[in-house]
Order: structure tokens, then sequence, then C-alpha cells
């Protein structure tokens, strides 16, 4: 069996306004559009994926908040209507997905065996929440590909964000192990948006774009100082930054989801491809890429 | 009497999927059992549910589906089982409710979705204080970011469509005491109180429950919040919505029923039904709230000062905890309504807004010369606390009166220059029009509104002056 690799991480934000705006068959919701800037990124992600060849996507997601330790999807397949428990209004959305339950448990057994708390998830009941179901619509919305679900410790509350981050990298190490022993081609995806500050009113007709902006410029400063050390392949930079970055932008950051990424590929030190940035009920979004393939990586934006 | 009882439930999973695993856990499942037989023997017409476990972060959502269903799986404890739940929900109150906190100056909305996940808490709950759905039962979210003002408001909105439609209810909160769990798995017989702190909090604040002494505990809440509570959200609240909801006072028969851990956590079953000779009232320290005029503090939890990055110069008006949530006004989301609270202008005396948009003109309420932030008179109010009049200075409350109007017209996206038809109305014409139509010329010359003086015989609070403004909208 040859190596396993990782072909692509990418930075999938799950606002599910993108998926309410994009009108898929499997959403109930019907909507007039909006935040073309971040769909038509997408699509262009989505597309950049199709073109690779791989087996397998291993996401990271926020909105699975576990307190005790690291949990993982351990059934072979999840079927079932996701409704967003704060935007029910947008998002309900019947989902059919697989697990590379292989995967998963090599991916726990390495984290348990690096010290990390973790738990395999057996219940066939379980909803899988509504973040991962949107960064997997997105990204691949013929849903062709088995995924490997990973939830957010959120532990920040007990000890800091400085700690959360260290074990999100520890996380990131046992990963990249398990990927490289299951001789698997692996898109890993972090589910989450940069600056969280949101607005706590919606507007009347959600998709009305002239009432969406960044929630402040403090914000956008923050956004744009992490997404041109991006472009500029300083990632090593990103994570040492996210600890003051996750306090100051309120920011999903906090779930670990870009450290782990960052650490599973080992720090990129190559421009990432940038997709397209824009804000989401004030909440900042990057859709972003990293290809360690120098043949294949662009410059997108 | 609206409301019969309440009780202070856990939202762990527990007591109703592992009640024989622990003995802890089995006498949360006692006292789960005890109250529910204290409800089926009470002439409740409803539960009303306010869930810890459900948050929320665009205003507050009240469950309005009649009959959702689900198989629920919480998020920490999924090997314990699955949660399959039918539940009947009483729309009809759901409805009333959310007009209620509309009236109150809150954001809310029902919610009445197909598959809709109603949270571990508010599902452990339900089935087992009301397992055979004998009474209805109205559900209402927990906003993440709410603080004091909103959430007693929150429960004063449920005492006013309790009252409206002539409902007796048992209230129930769902919420852990200390909520610090162990962040490793444990076995069950492991399980014990999180800390020695956490239990030393726990047993005062059960000694409190015990002696009925709800709004005491209300007014403790953010040293409880500082003390035993993990900071995931602004502030421990349930004790402000349930002392809201009954009454604030401390004249309750106070027992708790059971009182154990969960998963390191404080557990307690504990009921609090209203009586004549409890404790009785104190002097409590935190002034009452009435109205919701959006003062919530979003950024005053975890947000440091919100600098922006090192070399970068930050947002005088926006960064440094908090002023843009402060002063961004509140507008309706409900279509057709668009109305206007701004936390730059004094919060009003009742149930209205501070302005209206209708089509391109902007309706303003009555404005005074009371400060927004200290509710204090400039030139000082006309009367003291006996009612005996005080000299004061016309002029500084014209002044005042016309600032706030400036500032309400601001938040409404409008300006002093877009007034058009200005009514005043002074209790002393005599003694107070001179002044006042001097500063009022000072503001007005240049705008050439219209504009009608009238005497009255008083203000609602101890003012010599109010004006009466529309403009055109923006």
């Amino acid at each position: 069996m040859s190596k396993g690799e990782i072909v692509l991480g990418c930075l999938a934000p799950h606002p599910p306004h993108l998926v309410y705006a994009d009108n898929p068959p499997q959403n109930q919701p019907v909507s007039e559009g909006g935040w073309e800037t971040l769909r038509w990124g997408y699509a262009k992600l989505a597309r950049k994926l199709k073109e690779i060849d791989y087996d397998v996507i291993v996401l990271f997601t926020p909105h699975w908040q576990t307190y005790i330790g690291t949990h993982f999807l351990g059934c072979e397949k999840f079927e079932s209507l996701s409704v967003d428990p704060v935007f029910p209004n947008l998002f309900r959305y019947q989902y059919d997905l697989e697990v590379d339950v292989t995967l998963s448990e090599a991916m726990r057994d390495a984290a348990t065996e690096s010290g990390i708390v973790t738990k395999m998830m057996r219940n066939p009941d379980f909803r899988v929440d509504y973040g991962t179901i949107t960064s997997c619509h997105l990204l691949n919305p013929d849903w062709d590909k088995p995924i490997v679900c990973i939830s957010s410790n959120r532990n920040r509350h007990y000890y800091s964000v400085e700690v959360m981050n260290e074990q999100a990298a520890a996380l990131g190490a046992a990963c990249r192990k398990a990927i490289e022993n299951s001789g698997k081609r692996v898109v890993l995806v972090a589910s989450h948006s940069l600056s969280h500050r949101h607005f706590t009113e919606e507007a009347p007709l959600p998709e009305d774009m002239s009432r969406e902006h960044i929630y402040n410029h403090s914000q956008y400063v923050w956004d744009m100082k992490m997404i041109d050390l991006m472009r500029n392949g300083e990632m090593k930079q990103v994570f040492d930054l996210m600890p003051e970055f996750t306090e100051q932008t309120m920011a999903e950051t906090e779930g670990g989801g870009l450290s782990w990424m960052m650490k599973t590929m080992g720090f990129p030190d190559y421009p990432a491809e940038i997709y397209g940035y824009q804000s989401v009920i004030g909440t900042g979004n990057v859709v972003a890429a990293w290809d360690p393939n120098a043949n294949t990586r662009e410059v997108v934006l | 009497m609206s409301v019969l009882f309440g009780l202070y439930v856990p939202p762990h999973p527990h007591p109703l999927l592992a009640p024989t695993q622990n003995e802890g856990w089995g006498q949360l499942r006692d006292a789960y059992d005890k109250a529910r037989t204290r409800i089926e023997e009470s002439d409740a017409d409803i539960i009303l549910v306010y869930s810890t476990t459900w948050p929320s972060i665009i205003g507050h959502q009240i469950q309005a589906h009649p009959e959702p269903k689900w198989v629920h799986v919480d998020d920490d404890f999924h090997f314990l089982g699955s949660m399959p739940y039918e539940f009947r929900m009483d729309s009809e109150f759901a409805e009333s409710y959310r007009d209620s906190c509309e009236k109150r100056g809150l954001v809310a909305r029902t919610i009445a979705y197909d598959g809709f996940p109603i949270d571990t808490g508010s599902v452990v709950a339900l089935k087992l204080l009301n397992p055979d759905n004998r009474i209805p039962a109205c559900i209402v979210s927990s906003n993440m970011y709410a603080n004091r003002a909103e959430t007693i408001v929150l429960g004063k909105a449920a005492a006013d469509a309790l009252a409206k439609q002539g409902k007796k209810a048992v209230v129930v909160v769902v919420s852990s005491i200390s909520n610090r769990m162990f962040t490793k798995h444990i076995e069950p017989h492991e399980d014990r109180i999180h800390s020695q702190k956490d239990d030393e909090w726990n047993q005062k604040i059960l000694e409190f429950f015990a002696d009925g002494r709800l709004e005491d505990i209300s007014q403790l809440s953010r040293e409880i919040h500082g003390q035993i509570r993990v900071q995931k959200v602004v502030a421990y609240k349930p004790a402000w919505w349930m002392a809201a909801v009954m009454g604030q006072h401390n004249n309750y028969h106070g027992e708790v029923l059971a009182y154990a851990a969960l998963h390191g956590s404080g557990g307690a079953v504990i009921q609090l039904t209203p009586t004549d000779d409890s404790i009785g009232d104190k002097e409590f320290d935190e002034d009452d709230v009435d109205v919701y005029s959006g003062d919530r503090d979003v950024l005053e939890f975890g947000a440091g000062d919100m600098d922006a990055p090192a070399g970068v110069s930050e947002d005088k008006t926006t960064s440094k905890g908090g002023s843009k949530s402060k002063k961004r006004p509140i507008v309706s989301a409900r279509p057709g309504e668009n109305t206007i609270q701004t936390s730059d202008a004094p919060a009003p005396v009742g149930a209205y807004p501070h302005a209206r948009k209708v089509g391109d003109l902007l309706y303003l309420s009555g404005v005074g010369p009371r400060q927004p932030d200290t509710n204090e008179i400039p030139g000082g109010p006309i009367e003291d606390e006996k009612g005996k009049p005080r000299d004061y200075d016309i002029k500084a409350q014209t002044k005042a009166c016309i600032e706030n109007v400036k500032a309400i017209l601001q938040a409404s996206g409008s300006s002093l220059d877009d007034v058009f038809d200005v009514t005043v109305f002074l209790v002393d014409m005599k003694r107070d029009f001179d002044g006042y139509n001097t500063v009022y010329g000072d503001y007005f010359e240049p705008i050439q509104a219209t504009r009608t003086t009238l005497a009255v015989t008083a203000l609602p609070t101890p003012i010599a002056v109010e004006l009466k403004v529309i403009a055109r909208a923006h």
C-alpha cells in the first residue's frame, strides 16, 4: 500500500445562508439569491475538486460541539433532515451521506494514542450538524465521496484559547499519521468563518444584500491580516496568531479547525488559493484552499 | 394566580436514559417523577419551559409547532441512547407570548418547522414531567447574548401572555446550578460534583431555594455566573427569567427534591410554590425593568477590547467595549412594522417605540428631556419626590428634549432638518413659553417646521416640556 496523502486543504465556511441562496432541491426554503461572491468562489473551488483524484473528505466542524473530548462519526451512513437551530427559516436540508468509518476509527485511535480524549459516535439516530452539511454541499454538491467528521472540543471555557490551539495541533499531528498509514488520498476541510461577531437581528428579507456588511472595521482589518498571511504562505504565523485572533473577533477558530488543518498539512509555506471573501450577517468568511501540488496550484485572487 | 408553581430541573439526559447507573442520577429521576405527579394533580393549563440548552442569537425563539416529533440524540452523551419524542405544544399561547415580547421591546419569533431540533434539556424535562402530553407545553429559548434586562423582560412578557389568556401555568427552568463538567469520560460510579467550591456554592443556592428566596437568587445571578459557571454565555440567567414570570419576590414555599452530580455539574430538582408568608422581600440592589430598549451588551463578554491588529489604526467609533452595539438602533424584523428603539434616547415609559416608519414618513413618540444614560432631567424636575413644586430651568429641559429628538432621528437614518411638523406640550404655558420659544428658535429657525404649542395639566414624569415630531424618512 502506498503512503496516504493530503491532496488539498479547504477553509470552507458554513453559513446556512449560502445553501439557502443556492436553492438546491434538498433545501426546503426558497430564496432570491444573495452572497454571490462567496457562492461563486465556492463553485470555482468545487470545480477544482472535481478534477482532483481523492478518496475521502475529512472535515472538522465547529457545530458539533463536544465538551468531553473529540468525537468522530462512527456509522457508515446518515440520512435525515438537518434544520438549523438558529436559522430554521433558511436551512431545512435533506441529506444522505456516507462515512469512511475505517479512516475515522484510525484517526480516533491515533488521537487516543497521543493522549487526546476521544469517542466514536455510534448512535445511528444522531443528526449530523448543519455546518458539516453546508460545507460538504458547497464543496461537493454531488455528495459522491465519503466523509470523516470530527467534532470540535470547545473547552476553551475550561482552559484557554492557547491550550485549545495546541490541542488542535496535537489532533492534527495524529490525523496526519492516520492518513499516511491509510494509503488514502484525502481532502481536508476546516468548516468555519473568520471573524464571527454577527448581528443579532435579521433583515426582513434575509438575502437583502443592501443590509449586508462586515460587523465593524476592526473585524475587517483582522480578517484581511489573516487572509494576507494566507496569500503569502505564512501559515505558521497564522497558527501563532490564532489565539489573539480568536479572542479579538470571537471567531469560530476557537473550535480549532484551521489550526488542526494547518498542523495536519505541516503548516504550508506556499500561497493559499483565495476564492472569495464576504460577510454573512456581519461575520467574515473566506473560501480558501491549500494545494500541495505546485503544478496545479493557482493564484485565484 | 397565573403560576401555580415553578420547577428548576437539570438538562442532562442521565436521569432519563440511565437512572439506574448511578445513585444520584436515580435520585434526580425520582424527584422528576415526584414533580410529574404534582403537575398531574394540579389544574395547570400549560407547562411553560425556559431552556438554557436552547441557545438563540436572533432575539428569542418560541416553539409553536403543535406536535413536534423527532428522535433526539445528545452531542456529547449519544452513547446513553436516543430520545424519541412527540410533544403537544400550545401554539396559540406561543403566538401570544411572541406578541407580548414585542410589546415589551424584545425581538422574538415563533418556530414551527417539522424536524426543528428541540434541545436536550427541553426533551429531557418534557419527557419526564409530561410523558403522556396531558398538558400542552411551550418552550422559549435562551438568547446567548441576553443579559439581565432582556431576560427579565422576557419573563414579564410570559406573565403578560398567561394573564391575557387566563391560563394557569407550571413554569419550568431547565438549567444546571454549577455547570462545570469533567472534560474526560468517566464511569457512572465515578461521578461527583466537579470541585468543592462548586459544591459549596450549590449548597448555598439550594439553601436559598429551600427558603423560597427566588428574587434573592435572581439578584445574585451575576455572582453565581462568576463563581461556578463555565463562561459559555454572557450570564447565568434562569433565575432572572423565573423570578420575572413568578413575581420578583421571596414569598415561596421552597422544596429541594434532589441534588446530585451529572458528569461533574450540579443537578437539582426544586419546586417553588407561591405563598403569603415566607422570608419576605428585602431591599434589592438591582433596578427593575419593564421594557427592553436595546441595551444588550453583546460586546462586554469575552471580547477583550476588540483591538485591530498591531500597527493598524482602529475604528474609534466601534471598538473599545461595545459602544457601537449600544448605539445601534433596534429595528423590528416584522415586515411593515419598522419600529425604532435606540439607547441614545431616554427609555420609553410604556409599551411604545421611539419612532415608527410608515411609508416615507417617520412618526416619533412624545420625547421628553430625560437623559438616556442616567434618567436625570436637565434643569431639574418640576417637583420633588413628595410632589412639592420645585424651581426648574425650562431652557435646559427644552434643549435636552430637542437633543433627544435629534438622537432618535439619527438612529432612524433621518435628521432634524427633515422635521416638518412639531407639537409641543408645556405644563406651565405662562411661566415657560418664552424660555422654551427662545431655545426652540435656536434649533428650528432655519428649518421652518410647522408647530403647535399646547398647555397640558401634567406629563407622565416630572418634566415641563415634551415634543411630538413628524419627519421625512430616508
